[in-house]
């Protein structure tokens, strides 16, 4: 599934896409550092909210549902390769060569959390996918680095096209009489056309780059623009996750340990770190002025 | 005299691999502020030559190159394709590869960025070209949501934000509809007229645009076969290149008067001076009016090929992209489907064909639909044109002696029959062939060939759909035609009732005639013409010169 940005009104839609991908980046730390099962329940609501606030909350929700074959198998692998753990809940006896297969709840959930982890790290990625713009973001790094920066804007342009190429070219082989060629020698026969047409693409596209004047391509010149609510807004509430992220760290509040024995605490901090997190993500999208356009 | 912008001298082209030049001798001096049409088959170098006055040729292309071009004094040799850019903006036929960025604002930016703009112009530039065209709307917008129509129009402020003194476009209209094509006419007559812009155009339908330009470039096999103003060239097609007439060029050639038309209000001021149009028009009242109700309902013969009941295709939060479509359609009927961008006419073929479900309503079909889609190319996936389809399919199209071709080495035409060969298989005939836009960018001999094919399928009894922009080839094709707006079909009827009594969906010769007696192609309009002719000359009693009566002329 493939997730493309589209200017909607809504607060993170409106903020500088430089402020934006600060913020994801911001959230991002934050799922990295925190372990805490119920930090990261809070995290992954504020998101969820956020992706709410966005008019993007049912595209995150099915992203999330197409993770499962990513973080799902984290959760099993993990219980059944780690062994650390006094708690079993299956006993399997000895496995020969792979040893004992005791499984132990401290495995099962310490896998549980890393697919946490990488599930919010996959839904915040999707959400600044779907809500920065690229072209603004590339315009940023082309001041750094133009030509890697404006191949990468052709890549993410290329990928609709493709992808609608790819489904125009499997509608026409549908309606073949005999469907579409099967086998082996179709699907490479098939798989060859796509290429094909792709080459073709990517040669036309290098011609309407030549005359938009790739090759004597300068500098892109610095845009200056006023902050406007929703760039503050989005912009504290990055430093807002960041701050709470390392301090709870630092502070203990989001201690967790998964081996020899499951240690959560839930103390007051961990509530109030909960409470903190999700209210700093959420809060910006509470500002609905000028969000339109 | 000013010194010219564009300027070939003696440029012969060969592209890498190929036998034949594309261009041969090629010399054409084009004055600034001049709005050129290229006019030609396919294959006879149009694009290429449109390409070569941007600097592609050779430098993207390679290939072996002789001669000089120059624009603005610049040698095209020693200047590459983005120096050039600055001096020439290029539209190509397919605005889906000509957009680059994720934005529309982005993508109009991007020409101006790159050449070293400062932000404050950047800015500037992209406003102006955005209100130019009416896209400012679009501005915000991301590019691969935009219609085609739309598209096109974003990659022409692409390609004009620089605002440069030439625009080259290579068959622009191809993929819009009758309305959206003459939009984009006027538009850049606008362009030429407001800020003598220098335009060359390269297009099939020369009746959109032949009123509107100032010159017009024949090519016939890379060569320079005419260039003259559009009167004269139409007097060269009639005698060279019939293929390259205008219908209503071809009516007047059919009907012996002169000159020959660049236009219809050209063509109705010579007819009416002939005393061969009504000085007031009055609606033609042999004209039954178009139904508006769908045919079923008058016709309920069990024997339909297939049948349409109250078709909708509702997207799940989001619009209806068919309402309640009826349509009955009897075994060797031929219908052309009608209908601006987004009217629903490919989602209702899909639907006939089985691709699509409806979510409401029901489809019946006496056999199988064969769809054949906007682009043949989409259909090859063999290395030898006898691996796509079997030899009696073929056969049936007439490429049995192409059988160890490569398909991608066809010509526009033989690839839309190698398709056409594909969705028809060699096993039992489908009971409806459907064609999606199956005229983008061929010429009007390939059209011709098109719809010869189509008509023979007819006669075999093998229902015929095609949806269709060109009210020409709809004629020509199809003996009942069906408009749709808004997924409804809001007009059902003969094609001489449909197609003679509109503004955009109506033929040439209609317009000329003003749709009397449902004449729709020349052939038909010279013979009404050659009755009105023999009307008068008998009230005149032969007083009137045989120069002036067409039927007496002939």
């Amino acid at each position: 599934m493939v997730f493309f940005y589209r200017r909607l009104p809504s607060p993170v839609h409106a903020a500088r896409a430089g402020v934006g991908a600060l913020w994801a980046a911001a959230l991002s730390v934050a799922t990295l550092v925190l372990f805490h099962p119920l930090v990261l329940l809070a995290l992954l609501a504020g998101v969820l909210c956020a992706g709410a606030g966005a008019g993007v909350g049912r595209l995150l929700v099915r992203s999330m549902r197409t993770g499962a074959i990513v973080w799902l198998p984290i959760v099993v692998v993990n219980m059944l390769v780690y062994h650390e753990g006094v708690t079993v809940f299956i006993r399997l006896g000895d496995l020969g060569p792979f040893g004992q297969g005791n499984l132990t709840v401290e495995a099962l959930v310490y896998g549980a959390v890393i697919a946490l982890k990488v599930m919010l790290l996959m839904l915040i990625t999707t959400l600044a996918s779907l809500t920065v713009d690229p072209d603004e973001l590339l315009r940023i790094v082309r001041r750094l680095s133009f030509r890697s920066a404006l191949t990468a804007s052709l890549a993410m342009r290329m990928i609709p096209v493709l992808a609608a190429d790819a489904e125009r070219l499997a509608e026409a082989q549908r309606t073949r009489p005999d469907g579409p060629p099967g086998g082996a020698r179709g699907r490479v026969a098939l798989l060859r056309a796509v290429v094909g047409g792709s080459l073709d693409r990517a040669m036309d596209v290098a011609a309407t780059l030549e005359i938009r004047g790739f090759a004597t391509a300068r500098r892109a010149p610095r845009v200056s623009r006023p902050w406007s609510r929703h760039d503050i807004a989005f912009l504290v509430s990055a430093v807002a996750v960041l701050t709470l992220a390392v301090c709870g760290r630092l502070a203990g509040a989001a201690s967790f340990n998964a081996y020899p024995e499951l240690r959560a605490p839930v103390s007051a901090s961990t509530v109030v770190l909960c409470a903190a997190l999700v209210a700093a993500v959420v809060l910006p999208f509470t500002d609905r002025r000028g969000i339109d356009g | 005299m000013t010194a010219p912008l564009l300027c070939f001298e003696g440029v012969t082209y060969r592209y890498p691999g190929a036998q034949t030049p594309a261009l041969s001798e090629v010399s054409i001096e084009i004055q600034p502020g001049e709005f050129c049409l290229l006019a030609g088959l396919s294959g006879h170098g149009k694009s290429t030559l449109l390409r070569a006055a941007c600097g592609l040729v050779p430098h993207f292309h390679g290939g072996h190159f002789a001669g000089r071009v120059t624009l603005a004094g610049l040698d095209t040799r020693e200047h590459g394709p983005a120096r050039l850019g600055a001096l020439a903006g290029v539209l190509f036929q397919d605005p889906e590869t000509q957009l680059v960025m994720s934005s529309v604002r982005a993508e109009l930016a991007l020409a101006l960025e790159n050449r070293g703009h400062t932000a404050a112009a950047v800015a500037r530039g992209v406003e102006e070209v955005a209100l130019a065209l009416g896209i400012d709307s679009l501005l915000d917008r991301t590019t691969h949501e935009l219609s085609g129509g739309e598209k096109q129009r974003v990659a022409l402020g692409a390609a004009l934000a620089g605002r440069p003194r030439l625009v080259l476009l290579d068959e622009p209209t191809s993929q819009l509809d009758p309305v959206a094509g003459d939009e984009l006419i006027g538009l850049l007559r606008r362009l030429n007229q407001e800020w003598e812009i220098t335009i060359v155009l390269a297009e099939h339908r020369l009746e959109r645009c032949l009123s509107s330009v100032d010159r017009v470039i024949a090519m016939q096999d890379g060569r320079i076969g005419c260039d003259s103003d559009p009167q004269t060239f139409l007097e060269w097609a009639t005698k060279h290149s019939p293929a390259l007439q205008t219908p209503a060029a071809k009516l007047f050639s059919l009907a012996g008067l002169h000159p020959a038309p660049a236009g219809v209000r050209q063509a109705r001021a010579t007819l009416r001076a002939h005393g061969l149009l009504p000085d007031v028009d009055s609606p033609p009242i042999d004209r039954p009016k178009a139904n508006t109700k769908p045919r079923s309902r008058r016709r309920a013969k069990p024997t339909a090929a297939l049948e349409c009941s109250g078709v909708w295709h509702e997207l799940r939060k989001g619009p209806a992209i068919l309402r309640g479509v009826t349509l009955r359609v009897q075994p060797g009927e031929s219908i052309a489907l009608m209908g601006r961008n987004g009217a629903g006419k490919s989602t209702l073929l899909r639907h006939m064909a089985g691709l699509l479900q409806p979510t409401r309503g029901r489809i019946s079909c006496a056999g199988r639909v064969a769809l054949l889609l906007q682009n043949p190319g989409d259909y090859f996936v063999h290395e030898l044109v006898a691996e796509e389809a079997p030899a009696q399919a073929l056969a049936a199209v007439g490429l049995a002696a192409m059988a160890q071709r490569h398909p991608r080495d066809l010509s526009g035409g033989e690839r839309q029959r190698l398709a056409l060969a594909i969705v028809t298989g060699s096993g039992e005939a489908p009971a409806v062939l459907a064609l999606d836009e199956p005229t983008r960018g061929m010429d009007r001999e390939a059209k011709s060939e098109l719809a010869r094919e189509l008509r023979r399928r007819s006669e075999q009894g093998q229902a015929v759909i095609v949806a269709t922009h060109d009210p020409e080839f709809a004629a020509a094709c199809a003996e009942r035609a069906v408009l749709m707006a808004d997924g409804c079909v809001i007009a059902d009827g003969t094609a001489a009732e449909l197609l003679a009594g509109g503004w955009y969906f109506a033929t040439e010769t209609a317009r000329i005639l003003s749709g009397a007696a449902g004449a729709l192609l020349p052939e038909q309009g010279a013979a009404l013409l050659d009755i009105r002719a023999g009307a008068s000359t008998a009230i005149d009693g032969g007083q009137r010169s045989s120069a002036v009566t067409p039927g007496v002329a002939r």
